[in-house]
């Protein structure tokens, strides 16, 4: 392992193609991701959280254009060969998705699903294969694995399919595992089952983590950091417990007070980020959430806000911070 | 616990009184009972949030109160109406007084429609005028948040989520209804937008005192928009109570297991409590005594055999279980 990240995401901007015009669906995002690290994306229907992870990836729709730098163990992913990227997807980086009853194939038995990449990319034989297969099945805590490798995606519960979408993406030991909504689609008690399994196989395997969410509650806890990503940009980005306990951004700040928890008083009015979602077609210049921000001054709509570190852990796009005085941006 | 019986009801000062409920379902898979004897009351002026995961049978009681599903055995009162045996024509009329929104505010509204048209659906169907029901519109439109010369004549395609929640809601009051009964009205919804149709629902439930059934799977959501709390696991009702103190001191194990699966901010590790086990057994075969006894953690023999009942276990609070947490 170097010193160097694993993941480096470098000014990257997804555009797509649509009929009212073009969506800039991620517009200038930056971040590192360590090796063993998990970080969490949160964010609302369209801030970009999933094309972000897909233009890291490649896997963009038809109609689209990135540009900036994905540079991960130190190669450029945005310029790879189609043939490259391929022995990168599963082997390195491997994903699951929200919906597990649609990223299995219906028609292949469990046990084909999950040897069939290791097959490819590590050149093992069947029976290997096969008995690794039962072990992925034991390790992300299937019950009564033997019969479960036999069966179809449709004799499955929800939960289960979810557990073996896991088992899928880390057959070939993946080193980056990015999850896009990976329990939005299930209850809340085997959301917490499906959680916990991600966060125990990532830490036993020393593996990176990329857990996307429109949950914030959902994150915290379970990642080292968090980025708040706000209408195609990322609004603040920290260590997780700093950005949920002392969100400096005025978007962070406010979702947290719009989210009920279990301990919410009562009848009481829960506080509101007022307006919608600006156009992504026709984003509004300066900082995209000064419409809807109670803090925004003249000069927010004017120009982007730079990212400004307010400690070591924290950085946030700003200039009218929650919880800072006016005199301490000065000087850093 | 996950059992039946009535000793949690209020008696005749209630305005919705729900009696021993069963709702069947057929499938190619066999019969079985989405509701399996779930009992419950409101009184006037009182919301009632119905939590549970999906299986417990939450939508399917609040649709079978307005027989929007056939019901199959018990008995359902509103005010002096008995609904099990209510004629449909008598049905028609009684649905004008509970009125219902839906989790999915776009597809519950009709895309051939103006919201003008949309938001007085209920007058024009109780016989009053075009000129009357013009005159209403901006009224209504107001009253929900949306400025009645940008949207009166908008058709619903046009609209937000958030929006047509809001033309949702303002349809179902328009005609006054002694009874809202709301299913997943924000699940749909972004968190910033959700806080918003919350804050209306509020408004207008002190504003005309409306008795609201309140059902959700979000049970931050719950809590904050609940009086009283039902939690349902697979057809059966485990513990009703106050909502503060059914969360502040869960009795069934199932309460306890929903609000420690709850992922918290606040905590390393992101729960409060250990996880339950196991997935939800499937309806069709559902577990012997106790159904929830398979993932309970302090499952013993007695749960196989005998179903628990609803009974007190601190004063207004109730639970089916035979070894409430107390």
């Amino acid at each position: 392992m170097s010193d160097r990240a694993l993941l480096e995401v470098t000014d990257l901007h997804a555009y797509i193609g649509s009929p009212r015009g073009v969506v800039k669906a991620v517009d200038g995002v930056s971040f590192t991701l360590q090796h063993g690290e998990a970080l969490g994306v949160v964010g609302e229907s369209g801030s970009g959280k999933s094309v972000m992870a897909r233009a890291v990836m490649g896997l963009m729709p038809a109609r689209s254009g990135r540009t900036g730098q994905v540079l991960f163990q130190g190669r450029e992913l945005l310029t790879m060969k189609p043939k490259e990227l391929q022995e990168v997807w599963g082997k390195q980086i491997a994903m699951v998705f929200q919906d597990p009853g649609r990223s299995l194939s219906p028609v292949v038995r469990v046990e084909r699903q999950l040897t069939e990449g290791m097959r490819r990319h590590l050149g093992i034989s069947r029976t290997e294969a096969n008995s690794r297969a039962l072990d992925l099945l034991r390790e992300v805590g299937v019950p009564d694995p033997e019969r479960r490798l036999r069966a179809y995606p449709h004799e499955l519960s929800g939960g289960m399919r979810q557990r073996v979408m896991i088992a899928v993406a880390l057959a070939c030991e993946p080193d980056l595992l990015i999850a896009d909504e990976p329990t939005t689609a299930l209850d809340v008690t085997i959301q917490r089952q499906v959680l916990d399994l991600l966060r125990r196989v990532q830490t036993q395997r020393r593996m990176s983590l990329v857990l996307i969410s429109h949950d914030l509650h959902v994150v915290a806890g379970r990642t080292d950091r968090t980025a708040v990503m706000y209408a195609g940009r990322i609004a603040e980005i920290g260590s997780s417990r700093t950005v949920f306990q002392d969100p400096h951004h005025r978007y962070t700040h406010a979702l947290l007070s719009a989210t009920p928890t279990i301990h919410h008083e009562r009848h009481a009015p829960l506080n509101v980020i007022p307006g919608s979602l600006p156009s992504p077609t026709h984003p509004p210049a300066g900082c995209r959430f000064a419409p809807r921000c109670a803090a925004a001054s003249q000069e927010c709509t004017q120009a982007q806000p730079p990212m400004l570190q307010f400690s070591d852990d924290l950085d946030a796009a700003c200039i009218h911070p929650v919880n800072t005085k006016e005199g301490e941006l000065v000087g850093r | 616990m996950a059992g039946s019986g009535s000793a949690h009801l209020r008696g005749d000062a209630a305005v919705l009184s729900v009696e021993n409920l069963e709702v069947e379902y057929h499938t190619a898979g066999g019969s079985f009972k989405a509701v399996a004897g779930v009992s419950f009351d409101l009184l006037p002026g009182e919301t009632l949030g119905i939590v549970g995961e999906s299986g417990c049978g939450k939508s399917t009681t609040g649709r079978a109160v307005l027989r929007l599903d056939p019901i199959a055995n018990g008995h359902v009162r509103f005010r002096d109406e008995t609904i099990e045996t209510a004629s449909h024509q008598r049905m028609r009329e009684l649905r004008r007084d509970m009125q219902m929104i839906f989790q999915d505010p776009v597809s519950s509204l009709n895309p051939r429609r103006l919201v003008k048209d949309i938001i007085t659906e209920g007058l024009a169907i109780g016989g009053q005028g075009a000129k009357e029901r013009a005159a209403v519109v901006p009224e209504l439109l107001e009253q929900v948040g949306l400025p009645p010369e940008r949207f009166a004549e908008m058709s619903p395609r046009q609209l937000s989520g958030g929006q047509a929640q809001r033309v949702a809601i303002g349809r179902a009051l328009a005609v006054r209804p002694g009874l809202l009964i709301c299913d997943e009205p924000v699940s749909a919804l972004d968190v910033s937008v959700q806080a918003q149709i919350l804050n209306l629902l509020e408004d207008l439930k002190s504003k005309y005192d409306l008795t609201i059934v309140f059902i959700a799977h979000d049970l931050g959501v719950v809590r904050s928009f609940s009086d009283k709390v039902l939690v349902m696991y697979l057809g059966k009702t485990c513990e009703f109570g106050d909502s503060v103190e059914v969360y502040e001191r869960p009795a069934h194990p199932y309460t306890r297991g929903l609000l420690d699966s709850v992922p918290s901010p606040e905590v390393e590790g992101g729960f409060v409590g250990p996880a339950l086990q196991g997935d939800l057994p499937s309806p069709l075969n559902p577990p012997s005594g106790c159904r929830f006894r398979a993932r309970c953690p302090m499952s013993q023999d007695k749960c196989a055999v005998d179903e628990p009942a609803m009974r007190e276990v601190r004063p207004g609070q109730y639970a089916a279980c035979h070894f409430p947490l107390v």
